[in-house]
């Protein structure tokens, strides 16, 4: 879906990770059409960001499932609802009207519904920061953990860190146009691409850039303005001039953005009842790792629970007035159109039929 | 034998002894007592947040790191000689009594 638009549905999830997608399959049950919201590029969460490839073992009716296949199955499980996805986005407000709420997302979308579900694990997925003193001062204008524009680096002396595909992509990218280049990287062996080691080392050669082996410890310069790195070297500190740094050790999930939107929390998490799951705010639900009650335990199968019980109460915000029929896939015709797995033809259960 | 014992110091300095079990990771042993370790993978190696110094002296009773587990590494800072993935040492009678500091980054 993109940016920047207007929306109006039943249900916003924040988080797309397995229990923010099985949300949708009980919600769709209840005839309730989602939107997502989530900061990664793709669905899945942890399991797609972190471990595609861990095997998991405890999830019902699978002695082995790994992140990724948890991820496509599941997606497979709600393709029937039609959820509407968000992704790259991350929510920055929420606005209270009228039996509603709306999000706002750091890209402009704005997305109103009656309900809003806190699906969000263990926070939003950001960049790591290196444990740099005063290192946030420095972040709006020469302290970087993505390339937005590649002009914006033009003409500048540029210190790259880190070992990946990310820094040795970036180094080559930006090489050309900028003044200067020192990627930092901690070893001289990388994990990057071969083929984008050879070429990085290859400008080195010719004397198009500098590696520095070792680890950005301090900057130099009055924030937000760097005028140097100093890096950490097994031969001592070595002072490199820059313009701008470009960190890049991957991701870690942060609860900031979350804390950001002011809604009550406990020890970092969303306090919820055990019947709806509803937090404190009226109309918001949490589900999965990001809530909190008396015998809660972080696991997948958990927060499945945890979001067919908030569907219920979910429904009857949402179609105040309509009584909230409980039925099962098994036998009912209705869900199973709605799944669309029913023999329209034969007009007959596709299974159990009452005794 | 008893159950080995592991020390660990936290990011604010306190050193805390903590009874290990053989068989499980140090950082599944630093998590269940309710330290601060972010080990937000869970032992995949795909995060290094469970990133910790081995005082010196343990440092050759430990099983050598994985290539995996010092291409990880690049992921964490202020990495040192002694550091290791704490999801990577598995608690035994041998390693009664280690001695692991936890690393900035490592804090969840």
């Amino acid at each position: 879906m993109p940016a920047g638009q207007t929306h109006q549905t039943d249900v916003i999830i924040i988080g797309a990770g397995p229990v923010g997608l099985f949300a949708v399959f009980e919600l769709g049950l209840l005839n309730l059409k989602c939107h997502l919201i989530d900061v990664l590029d793709k669905p899945g969460g942890q399991c797609a960001e972190l471990y595609p490839e861990k095997p998991i073992y405890d999830i019902p009716a699978f002695p082995v499932v790994s992140g990724q296949e948890l991820t496509d199955n599941l997606m497979a499980q709600i393709a029937p609802f039609d959820p509407v996805f968000h992704l790259g986005q991350t929510a920055t407000r929420f606005e209270k009207g009228d039996d509603e709420w709306t999000v706002v997302t750091d890209a402009g979308t704005r997305i109103t519904a009656p309900v809003v579900v806190l699906a969000a694990g263990g926070g939003t997925f950001q960049p790591k920061k290196p444990p740099i003193k005063g290192i946030e001062a420095f972040e709006s204008a020469s302290v970087f953990y993505a390339v937005k524009h590649m002009q914006d680096f033009a003409n500048k002396d540029l210190v790259i860190a880190g070992g990946g595909d990310s820094a040795l992509d970036w180094c080559l990218n930006l090489q050309p146009m900028a003044r200067s280049v020192t990627l930092v990287h901690r070893r001289p062996d990388f994990r990057a691409a071969p083929d984008s080691v050879s070429k990085m080392f290859a400008l080195v050669e010719a004397g198009k850039m500098r590696f520095v082996q070792g680890q950005a410890t301090g900057f130099e310069g009055e924030a937000p303005n760097l005028t140097g790195v100093n890096i950490k070297t097994p031969e001592g500190v070595e002072h490199v001039p820059a313009d701008a740094f470009l960190a890049f050790f991957g991701l870690t999930m942060k609860m900031g953005p979350l804390e950001a939107l002011g809604l009550e929390m406990e020890n970092g998490l969303f306090a919820v009842d055990t019947e709806k799951f509803e937090t404190t705010t009226p109309r918001i639900f949490a589900i999965g790792d990001i809530c909190t009650y008396p015998g809660k335990l972080k696991l997948i199968l958990s927060g499945f629970h945890e979001g067919a019980l908030m569907a219920q109460q979910a429904f009857r915000y949402c179609r105040p007035g309509e009584r909230l029929r409980f039925q099962y896939t098994t036998s009912s015709s209705e869900l199973q159109t709605r799944l669309g797995v029913r023999d329209e033809k034969s007009k007959s259960p596709a299974s159990i039929s009452p005794a | 034998m008893a159950d080995p014992k592991l020390h660990v110091t936290d990011q604010e300095g306190k050193r805390h002894t903590l009874v290990g079990i053989s068989g499980w990771r140090v950082m599944e042993v630093i998590r269940d007592y309710g330290l601060p370790i972010k080990a937000e993978c869970g032992g995949a190696l795909e995060c290094a947040t469970c990133h910790v110094y081995v005082a010196p002296e343990w440092l050759e009773k430990l099983p050598e790191k994985s290539e995996e587990e010092e291409e990880r590494l690049d992921d964490a800072f202020e990495v040192e000689d002694n550091s290791r993935l704490s999801c990577q040492i598995l608690m035994s009678e041998a390693l009664d009594g280690l001695e692991v500091t936890l690393a900035p980054g490592s804090e969840p």
